[in-house]
């Protein structure tokens, strides 16, 4: 292997570094996971990731030069959509809070996607107010051993690895009494089955967790620091989603742009100037999403990314339930009820009455819009709080 | 598109602070109360320190004609703050829409270059004698017609800022077709109608055989009264932005310090929704309108697409945040005393300039190929 270590850390020295690889592994004649672990041990999978787990310590913008190089040269990539939750949310908590052992054992093939990971958060008790959660781990010498169930979980039947946050006290009050784990997907005690949703299909689970076993080692935090080391994942996931740029009528106005355009005898002038409401909002938030990631860019970040998942649903699902009213006859029909796995989420997948259903989980998952309002209201503008109950009261008191 | 510039520039933030400070001494809420019952409603001292000592009456106009040589982007932040304190000058009249209808003439001509100049330099105020709330992509008006010696007869309603006009920029059709003309106030008969907007007035113009000097003919004047129209449309989305956020930051800091039920109102759940919702909706808003403002900065081929965008949302938040300013002061809300009514009024009346949020939306599924 060529050394690296004389290229600099600005974007002419990441390309030399793609180049190395390159040239090291040719992408036509490597196999997909061996070029995809070559690039993580050149440091070019996450170049603001530490030297040694896959990155330089280079600037987190720069990643795009990377990524656009090896799109070039035809490179594979690890297929980031499928392992979402891995790269987004579990790879950040790892890094902050694992051992340099669980670092080395996890983020390799969590990033190459040989190891798929799931995110056990929310339980059926435990939504909106995810620091009411019952799912136990208690003490067992040097491991310990969970009981519970999850709910709402994408990939669990396939992924090898779980984020997972459990009760540990149930005598202090909720934010207090929780503990963070790696848990292990493939041992006796998980079982997982298939969650069906309203569109017919299941692109999610439960996971019933009985008398499981967490070595000690795979504790992520201190012992009831759970909430702490939480908000790390959960403020990566809002970043996740608030993030990606869009062409102009990216996502759900596409559709719909399209059947308006595809469809002239279903035109009336009501729907019309529905259709072009929402695609000005529609424009207006893809613009402001421009505007967050200029913000970030000059290193002022604005409070404007809290709102983007709340606009992003609201416009969703009104898009796509106008849509439905323009198609007249055609709504009254749907593409299939049967039970399916799908392996990607897809918002604007399938047909129109797919997306209607599936856009209505927009304004639930990844934090309500009620939620995020309170926030927003919090947050940003800095109104009071709603009277607490809860705050003060052991986690074995609270009503439920 | 993809080079828009949807931040604000440091000289941008720069101006931002000096207007703000010069509104926030001068333009108070009590002060703007007493001044819209007063014989003089629109404060030509302001405007004079406004135009003059701080340049913003000619700042998208090139430094050899006498202004600042700045952008559309500029005279957006200037737009902004004044919006915020819903301030009675004749900005949106004399430096945006008379000044930008110059500027589409052949600013070569001395005929052009002299009011340009008188405008720029803050030393006369102009106004576009259209009704304000004619539609950008309006054919050209056929109300005044003019003769081949260059005089003017017809009638113009509901000009924005007329009452305080030196001179008028005057589309009118003569023998040889389309033209825009300026004619001195004093050539022209202007009465001022009870305004729904107490602090942008209107009025009504005729002119009876009024000596006019002509600054364009029919090879640019419909392109310049259109090009004055785009950018006015445009620039306005930045003016209710500004409006928008005084409404936004006055209703939250009210809702902290108003107690009932023995606590801040804004502690109950179906008031902070709603103005995070609102919040939301000036986060689009803002983007929408910094978009509009750079695309005619740069003369960029999506500036009408841009322009139409900015007067759909921004016209609707404006409303909205005013309404919701209203609403949600409660008593004090509907009072005379309390400023709220004269941002509402604004609002409402800004919401039909250059037309209607409906119109622009239709004249928007046009531009990007949504047929009715």
């Amino acid at each position: 292997m060529t050394t690296t270590s004389d290229k600099g850390l600005d974007a002419e020295g990441l390309r030399a570094r793609v180049a190395d690889v390159l040239a090291a592994h040719d992408p036509d004649t490597t196999d997909r996971l061996d070029f995809l672990r070559a690039r993580f041990d050149a440091g070019l999978a996450w170049v603001h990731f530490p030297v040694g787990l896959g990155g330089l310590d280079a600037p987190r913008e720069l990643q795009s030069v990377v990524d656009a190089e090896f799109a070039a040269a035809g490179a594979p990539d690890n297929n980031p959509r499928r392992i979402g939750i891995g790269l987004g949310m579990a790879a950040p908590t790892i890094l902050k809070f694992g051992s340099e052992e669980l670092k080395k054992r996890l983020l390799r093939p969590l990033w190459t996607g040989e190891e798929v990971w799931c995110q056990l958060f929310s339980e059926p008790g435990a939504g909106s107010d995810l620091a009411a959660l019952a799912t136990r781990a208690v003490r067992d010498g040097d491991s310990w051993v969970v009981n519970g169930q999850k709910v709402w979980t994408s990939s669990a039947h396939t992924a090898q690895w779980a984020i997972l946050v459990t009760r540990t006290d149930p005598d202090v009050p909720k934010h207090r009494g929780m503990t963070y784990f790696v848990l292990d997907m493939t041992q006796p005690g998980v079982e997982v089955r298939p969650l069906r949703q309203i569109t017919g299909e299941a692109e999610f689970n439960e996971v019933f967790l009985t008398d499981a076993r967490i070595p000690d080692a795979q504790r992520l935090g201190e012992v009831g620091a759970g909430w702490q080391v939480a908000q790390t994942t959960l403020m990566n996931e809002r970043v996740a989603i608030g993030g990606n740029a869009q062409p102009r009528e990216g996502g759900m106005v596409g559709k719909v742009a399209e059947t308006w355009r595809n469809r002239p005898e279903l035109r009336t002038p009501e729907l019309r100037d529905r259709l072009l409401q929402l695609w000005a909002e529609a424009e207006a938030f893809r613009l402001a999403g421009s505007r967050l990631r200029q913000q970030l860019a000059v290193g002022q970040p604005g409070p404007e990314g809290s709102g983007m998942k709340l606009a992003f649903a609201t416009v969703a699902q009104r898009l796509a339930a106008l849509e439905l009213e323009i198609l007249d006859e055609d709504a009254l029909r749907y593409d299939d009820w049967s039970m399916r796995r799908p392996e990607l989420v897809d918002f604007t997948g399938r047909e129109a009455g797919y997306r209607y259903l599936r856009s209505k989980g927009n304004s639930i998952e990844g934090g309500t819009s009620e939620v995020l309002r309170n926030i927003i209201a919090e947050r940003v503008l800095g109104l009071p709080s709603e009277p607490r109950t809860d705050k003060d009261v052991a986690w074995k008191d609270l009503p439920r | 598109m993809t080079n828009a510039d949807l931040l604000y520039s440091d000289v941008e933030t720069d101006l931002r602070a000096s207007v703000r400070d010069l509104l926030t001494d001068r333009c108070a809420p009590e002060t703007l109360l007493a001044r819209v019952e007063s014989d003089e409603p629109c404060d030509r001292e302001l405007w004079r320190t406004l135009a003059r000592d701080l340049g913003t009456a000619g700042l998208a106009v090139p430094e050899e004609l006498g202004g600042q040589g700045a952008s559309a982007r500029e005279v957006a932040l200037v737009l902004e703050e004044l919006g915020r304190a819903v301030a009675p000058v004749p900005f949106l009249g004399s430096a945006v829409l008379a000044t930008s209808a110059l500027l589409g003439c052949d600013t070569a001509a001395a005929e052009v270059a002299d009011p340009l100049r008188r405008l720029a330099g803050g030393e006369a105020v102009g106004a576009l004698a259209v009704p304000l709330s004619t539609m950008t992509d309006a054919a050209f008006p056929r109300d005044v017609t003019a003769t081949a010696d260059g005089t003017l007869d017809g009638t113009v309603t509901s000009v924005a800022d007329g009452t305080v006009a030196d001179v008028f920029v005057v589309p009118a059709t003569g023998p040889d077709g389309p033209g825009l003309y300026a004619v001195d106030a004093s050539a022209a008969e202007v009465s001022a109608p009870v305004s729904f907007d107490l602090t942008r007035r209107i009025a009504d113009v005729s002119f009876r055989g009024a000596a006019a000097t002509r600054l364009a003919g029919p090879d640019r004047a419909p392109g310049a009264l259109e090009g004055a129209l785009l950018t006015g449309a445009g620039l306005l989305a930045s003016e209710q932005l500004g409006l928008a956020q005084w409404c936004l930051d006055e209703t939250v800091e009210y809702l902290k310090n108003r107690y009932q039920f023995g606590r801040p109102v804004g502690s109950f759940q179906a008031l902070k929704h709603r103005l995070s919702d609102l919040w939301l909706e000036l986060v689009g808003a803002r983007a929408a309108a910094r978009y509009a403002a750079d695309t005619l900065a740069r003369g960029d081929a999506d500036a009408p697409v841009a322009v139409a965008l900015a007067q759909s949302y921004c016209a609707e938040t404006a409303v909205h945040a005013a309404e919701e300013c209203v609403q949600l002061h409660g008593g004090i809300g509907m009072t005379w005393e309390h400023p709220a009514h004269l941002y509402l009024k604004r609002a409402k009346a800004s919401q039909v300039a250059f037309g209607a949020p409906g119109r622009h939306r239709a004249a928007l599924g046009e531009l990007v190929d949504l047929p009715a």
